[in-house]
């Protein structure tokens, strides 16, 4: 054996440290994400678990009292933090924005993918991405000078609430929506659209028989993605909602989401405190309704693998 | 229904949804450009805001949001660069890899305030470092992160199998290759990535509010040594942003003009994000051409 | 990964025969063997993808390895410099004059440079002429500027591109045909001073042209570099080498000088193979 090139051949060589060394620090990088996302969870769930186990206060009755006032206590000594407003109000216009961008979405996407894939492509694409640049903020300026005004000229009242939330985040929602769904549709392969027109299917048919099942997944993935984002939209929401912690009484009334509780809230109380650590637990529901969100995503995303 | 009424009627009622949107972006562009487009003046975008008087402008809360935009990409880049190599290059396929990935999807869909609470409860109060641009960038960091390492992944992955084999055959490691091949081949992809997060970065409030702050203090633009507190550069100082002051003077403002402020704000906000938008899709373009350059 | 024993004892009793077909070339002192295969077994995932038989390789000689598609001889070929690390798993040894480098202590990037590889479809990296040629030297801290003109102008010349591309050297690689990106990349190995260089199939994105100069390139570089060529083109492979290794089904069937291989194998599939009829 020769001696010499068995020495040079097993000597670390420099791009051998490079290597390690770059390894190293690119898991690094990856790691510290990942031990974010842990710490984040931990932190907002021991600051949220804090209101049930050192101030004491049901369970129970914090998912399902209708009273929000944390610094007073009711009639049998307990606290009153019911959140049940919040949730409703969370939800509902959650849902309402939803059912109210998906069809304008999957009509747009069937457009941009179907009907027309030149103008998809070189005015809708770049409509929809503008929209999703635009600032929440934005939307909330512009739901409180134009939507609210509208709302309190048809309907009367004050204009805040649970419908001109709805219609902020309609569109805040759609581009994602509309883009998400984009993707879904095209992965629908091209044969499938050619055996249904060679089969003597109208478009529509081929559009509403064929396409639509095949990318039902990805359209369902589309939708809760959306519902995602409305449920965590904070600011937007905020500046038309009308800010009141009651249980909503109609579309058109005051009423609060849990992110507009909190936006306002935070800085008007005191650490460690009650009605701190009850906004905290408001947090904790925020954080768990999105690790629930992301997981119907990957029950979606199963489901259509298996299918396939 | 006769199945070619109904294809006609659909085909209608498509080409309306998809004109609804249009007219949606076209409305909102337009309300916010002829709204607040009289109110920007050069006074506007450099005179410090007031709080109860008429007449402010937005010149503080415009550096600041430049300022934290730079200072959160300075921070998140190589993080997301470095994770995104990683994704890329080295991940094994296993157990481990997809926690990982289950983790960055879950911090990409956080809600933006829950971010921003995490940013206030650490760096705020634990680190101590108040509210200040440095919580600001941190917090923003988080909420940057995913996005921007599953950009710069998906950049290195359209960089060709062969250019890797190229510099491992010469006898290059694969972090070599990475650097000095893949990186440079990815560069456009990986820029229009960040100047699109940049956008998303200068429109965000919800993670800002309560780590950055909602004041913004008296700057002395002549003063550049960072560890002053009136020196623009200090990063221990309370930043409102222009996307906070917005949201800050609608939601409890009491000044006269408010509504103008924030009317010129928006626009202000609006043709920043549209630039960052325009100038990543040119910007990608350019740089494509001068890369794969014929001559 | 799991290696199942009794897979390989059986492959060994199968395959006893093929043995016979297998001539070991005549070493010389001037043709020494550089490069040896010893129980080569490829594994994807746990299963067997490839059984070798034992290769050697001279010095200074063209060895063409030829078969079907899938029978495994990229496979191999990419095992030698171990650019299979990372998808499959290599068993036996790979003795590089005498050394196993087929071993977890031998340093692969210095093993790299000393066995070259150029592939498929030409992939010069997006950069100029000069600095395609000079990318790795400098990665390997060489700075002095005459140094590296005076490589630059070496290999390219050996690589029979100087010619073309001398008064254009800092233009971008990307420019250049087809042909001439894969004598880049050929004069790129070289420039790192290789031993032994090997091409997967380097004429098969290219027209006739440019793999006739091609081939005449790697004829001129045989006076210095020991050359080990997949090729799907037997006329390239009688043209060429001097040795050729028929693959088939993961198997070397068989292996001798490359005359012998082309005018009377001893494998009837090699015969019908070479002849056009297979399959």
């Amino acid at each position: 054996m020769n001696k010499q090139l068995a020495e040079q051949l097993r000597k670390r060589s420099k791009a051998a440290w490079l290597e390690r060394i770059g390894k190293i620090v690119s898991f690094s990088a990856l790691a510290l994400i990942t031990l974010t996302v842990f710490a984040i969870i931990i932190f907002v769930a021991s600051k949220g678990l804090a209101t049930f186990f050192d101030n004491h206060v049901n369970f129970w009755n914090f998912l399902t009292g209708k009273n929000w006032n944390p610094t007073i206590t009711d009639k049998s000594g307990q606290p009153e933090v019911g959140a049940l407003p919040m949730i409703t109000g969370s939800f509902v216009v959650t849902l309402l924005s939803a059912l109210l961008a998906t069809p304008f979405a999957i009509g747009t996407a069937i457009f941009m993918t179907e009907i027309s894939p030149r103008r998809g492509a070189r005015i809708l694409q770049p409509v929809t991405e503008l929209l999703v640049g635009i600032p929440s903020v934005v939307y909330g300026f512009i739901g409180l000078t134009v939507v609210v005004p509208v709302i309190r000229t048809i309907f009367g009242g004050s204009g805040f609430g649970i419908l001109a939330g709805t219609f902020v985040l309609f569109v805040m929602i759609l581009p994602t929506v509309t883009s998400m769904s984009v993707d879904a549709l095209k992965t629908v392969p091209r044969y499938y659209r050619e055996a249904a027109l060679a089969l003597g299917a109208t478009r529509w048919q081929t559009i509403y028989k064929v396409i639509l099942r095949a990318a039902t997944p990805g359209l369902l993935t589309a939708i809760v993605f959306g519902m995602a984002r409305a449920f965590g939209e904070a600011l937007a929401v905020q500046m038309v909602i009308g800010n009141a912690a009651l249980m909503p009484s109609s579309l058109v009334s005051p009423s609060s989401t849990l992110t507009s509780v909190l936006t306002t809230g935070i800085g008007n109380t005191v650490m460690g405190s009650l009605d701190n650590n009850a906004l905290w637990s408001l947090a904790l529901v925020l954080l768990v309704m999105s690790l629930i969100f992301n997981l119907i995503v990957r029950l979606i995303g199963r489901k259509g693998a298996m299918h396939k | 229904m006769n199945p070619k009424t109904a294809n006609k009627i659909a085909t209608g009622v498509l080409y309306g949804t998809a004109g609804t949107i249009v007219l949606i972006l076209a409305a909102l562009l337009g309300y916010i450009i002829v709204t607040g487009l009289p109110h920007i003046s050069w006074h506007f975008l450099t005179s410090p805001s007031k709080a109860f008087t008429a007449g402010g402008g937005i010149g503080i809360q415009l550096f600041n949001s430049f300022y934290l935009l730079v200072l959160t990409l300075l921070i998140s880049f190589p993080i997301a660069l470095g994770a995104g190599i990683y994704l890329n290059e080295y991940a094994p396929k296993n157990a481990l890899t997809s926690l990982i990935r289950t983790a960055i999807e879950i911090l990409s869909s956080l809600p933006s305030v829950v971010v921003g609470l995490f940013g206030f409860l650490i760096f705020v109060v634990q680190f101590g470092f108040g509210f200040s641009i440095l919580s600001g960038a941190f917090s923003l960091t988080f909420f940057n992160l995913p996005l921007l390492t599953r950009s710069i992944e998906e950049a290195l992955a359209a960089v060709p199998e062969t250019q890797r084999e190229g510099g491992l055959a010469l006898g290059l490691s694969r972090w070599e290759t990475v650097i000095y091949i893949i990186l440079p081949a990815a560069l456009p992809s990986i820029l229009t990535g960040v100047i699109l997060s940049a956008g998303r970065i200068f429109g965000e409030a919800a993670a800002l509010i309560y780590t950055a702050g909602q004041s913004a203090p008296a700057l002395d633009f002549a003063n550049w040594n960072p560890f002053d507190i009136s020196s623009p550069l200090n990063p221990m100082r309370p930043a409102e942003t222009l996307a906070v002051h917005i949201w800050k003077i609608n939601s409890e403002g009491i000044m006269p003009d408010a509504k103008a402020v924030s009317s010129g704000a928006s626009a202000v906000l609006v043709i920043a994000v549209l630039l960052f938008n325009l100038s990543a899709r040119y910007i990608g373009r350019r740089l494509f051409k001068k890369l794969t350059a014929a001559d | 990964m799991f290696i199942n024993p009794t897979s390989q004892h059986q492959h060994n009793d199968n395959t006893a025969w093929l043995d016979r077909n297998i001539v070991a070339p005549a070493a010389t002192a001037e043709t020494p063997v550089v490069l040896e295969t010893k129980g080569m077994h490829v594994y994807y995932g746990g299963n067997e993808a490839l059984y070798e038989g034992d290769l050697q390789f001279l010095e200074h000689q063209i060895t063409a390895l030829i078969g079907p598609s899938g029978s495994g001889k990229s496979t191999f070929l990419r095992s030698l410099n171990r650019m299979n690390d990372n998808v499959a798993k290599v068993t036996g040894q790979i003795l590089y004059r005498g050394v196993d480098v087929n071993q977890p202590d031998i340093d692969v990037y210095e093993m790299r440079r000393r066995i070259g590889m150029v592939f498929q479809r030409p992939n010069p990296f997006a950069k100029s002429i000069y600095e395609n040629i000079v990318f790795a030297l400098r990665r390997r801290g060489m700075t002095d500027k005459k140094q590296l003109d005076e490589i630059v102008e070496t290999s390219l010349k050996q690589a029979a591109i100087w010619e073309e591309v001398k008064d254009k050297l800092d233009q971008s690689a990307l420019a250049l045909s087809g042909g001439q990106q894969q004598r880049l990349c050929i004069a790129r190995a070289l420039a790192v001073k290789p031993d032994i260089l090997l091409l997967d199939e380097p004429a098969s994105a290219l027209d006739p042209v440019s793999t006739s100069q091609l081939e005449n390139t790697l004829l001129k570089l045989k006076a210095s570099y020991t050359i080990i060529i997949v090729t799907h083109n037997m006329q390239q492979a009688a043209r060429i080498s001097d040795y050729t290794a028929f693959f088939n089904l993961g198997r070397v069937l068989e292996y001798d000088e490359t005359s012998r291989i082309f005018t009377s194998p001893k494998v009837q599939l090699t015969n019908n193979y070479v002849a056009g009829d297979f399959g």
